[in-house]
């Protein structure tokens, strides 16, 4: 009986070790659930590259693409940046925002960006840091996206596409303002 | 000059001035070294925001000082930033819920195994007891007497 009982105990010990492991290999280690979505988003002021203050409370009622880049951030953010443009310019007349926040960056390096792009939504540097922290981020390039009723709904971790944005865009849309 | 000096003078003020009001009250860096210290760095590996020389860091450790001049304490500034990254950015898991798992399993299985290890060693201990040898028969032992007796002579 006790031979039987003592048989058993080898696998009942390693396999939940290998379930674990298993478990460890499947998963994503650089995907980490933000625990903002579904929260509101945190409100803020900055003053924008152009100098004009620039507060999420302004845009209550609209969706918000909210971006996270910096001019040293390569290449994810230079990759990003037209993907920027072109969905704030295919999107700003049917309600939609777009704000760019620059994260530790130097103004020249970051205003050369803005211009090397063309972008044409307001840009705002992040002194200290309180926004990027406020949204749990990481790293550049993360962009959120705030529905209407300014919760955060999406977020996407690394190069935004095309395709990502007008999905995300389109979603918030069809929702009920 | 006069002009000149007046201009500099009020330049001085202006700038001195909204710093001097501006600036935090103090701050006991240990406390905030304390906090930051049960901060995971968001950029590093394995790095508290305490040790972490990156800007990142650098930023947290100055919010974690923004906050507790603010009138937080430290409890509300861990929870703040769990809200923000959730109980990832915390270096020692908390001690509840499914996390409280981290901290008791170790204790578990090293006792299971001490249970295994006593029971295999009592095993062993008593092996030896079963195997009895074979009896010997009075014919059999008579041989050996006088064969140890020759032997002897």
């Amino acid at each position: 009986m006790k031979t039987r009982w003592l048989r058993f105990s080898i696998p009942l010990a390693v396999v939940p070790v290998l379930l674990l492991l298993a478990y460890g290999f499947w998963t994503n280690p650089r995907e980490i659930p933000s625990p903002l979505i579904g929260k509101p988003a945190a409100k803020f002021t900055l003053t924008s590259f152009a100098g004009d203050p620039v507060s999420l409370e302004r845009y209550r009622g609209r969706v918000v693409m909210l971006n996270f880049w910096a001019s040293w951030c390569r290449p994810a953010c230079y990759e990003e940046a037209p993907v920027i443009e072109r969905t704030w310019q295919a999107y700003r007349d049917k309600g939609v925002v777009v704000l760019g926040v620059d994260v530790q960056d130097q103004d020249e390096a970051a205003r050369k960006f803005i211009e090397q792009f063309q972008h044409s939504f307001p840009n705002s540097p992040d002194p200290g840091g309180h926004v990027a922290v406020d949204y749990g981020v990481y790293g550049v390039p993360e962009t959120f996206f705030i529905d209407r009723q300014g919760r955060v709904r999406f977020k996407q971790v690394g190069e935004l596409t095309d395709a990502i944005a007008r999905e995300r865009l389109e979603t918030l849309l069809a929702e009920k303002p | 000059m006069t002009p000149l000096l007046v201009a500099a003078a009020a330049l001085v003020l202006l700038a001195g001035g909204p710093a001097r009001a501006a600036s935090p009250p103090a701050v006991n860096e240990e406390t905030v070294h304390e906090i930051a210290s049960q901060l995971r760095c968001v950029v590093c590996q394995s790095l508290s925001v305490a040790d972490s020389p990156s800007e990142t860091a650098s930023q947290m450790r100055g919010i974690i000082r923004e906050r507790l001049a603010a009138g937080e304490t430290p409890a509300q500034v861990r929870d703040y930033f769990v809200d923000k990254y959730g109980p990832w950015i915390l270096l020692s898991p908390p001690r509840r819920g499914f996390d409280l798992l981290v901290w008791v399993a170790p204790f578990l299985v090293l006792g299971i195994g001490l249970v295994m290890v006593a029971l295999v060693v009592r095993r062993w201990r008593r092996a030896p007891s079963r195997v009895s040898p074979p009896a010997l028969d009075s014919a059999v032992r008579e041989r050996i007497r006088r064969e140890m007796e020759e032997l002897d002579r």
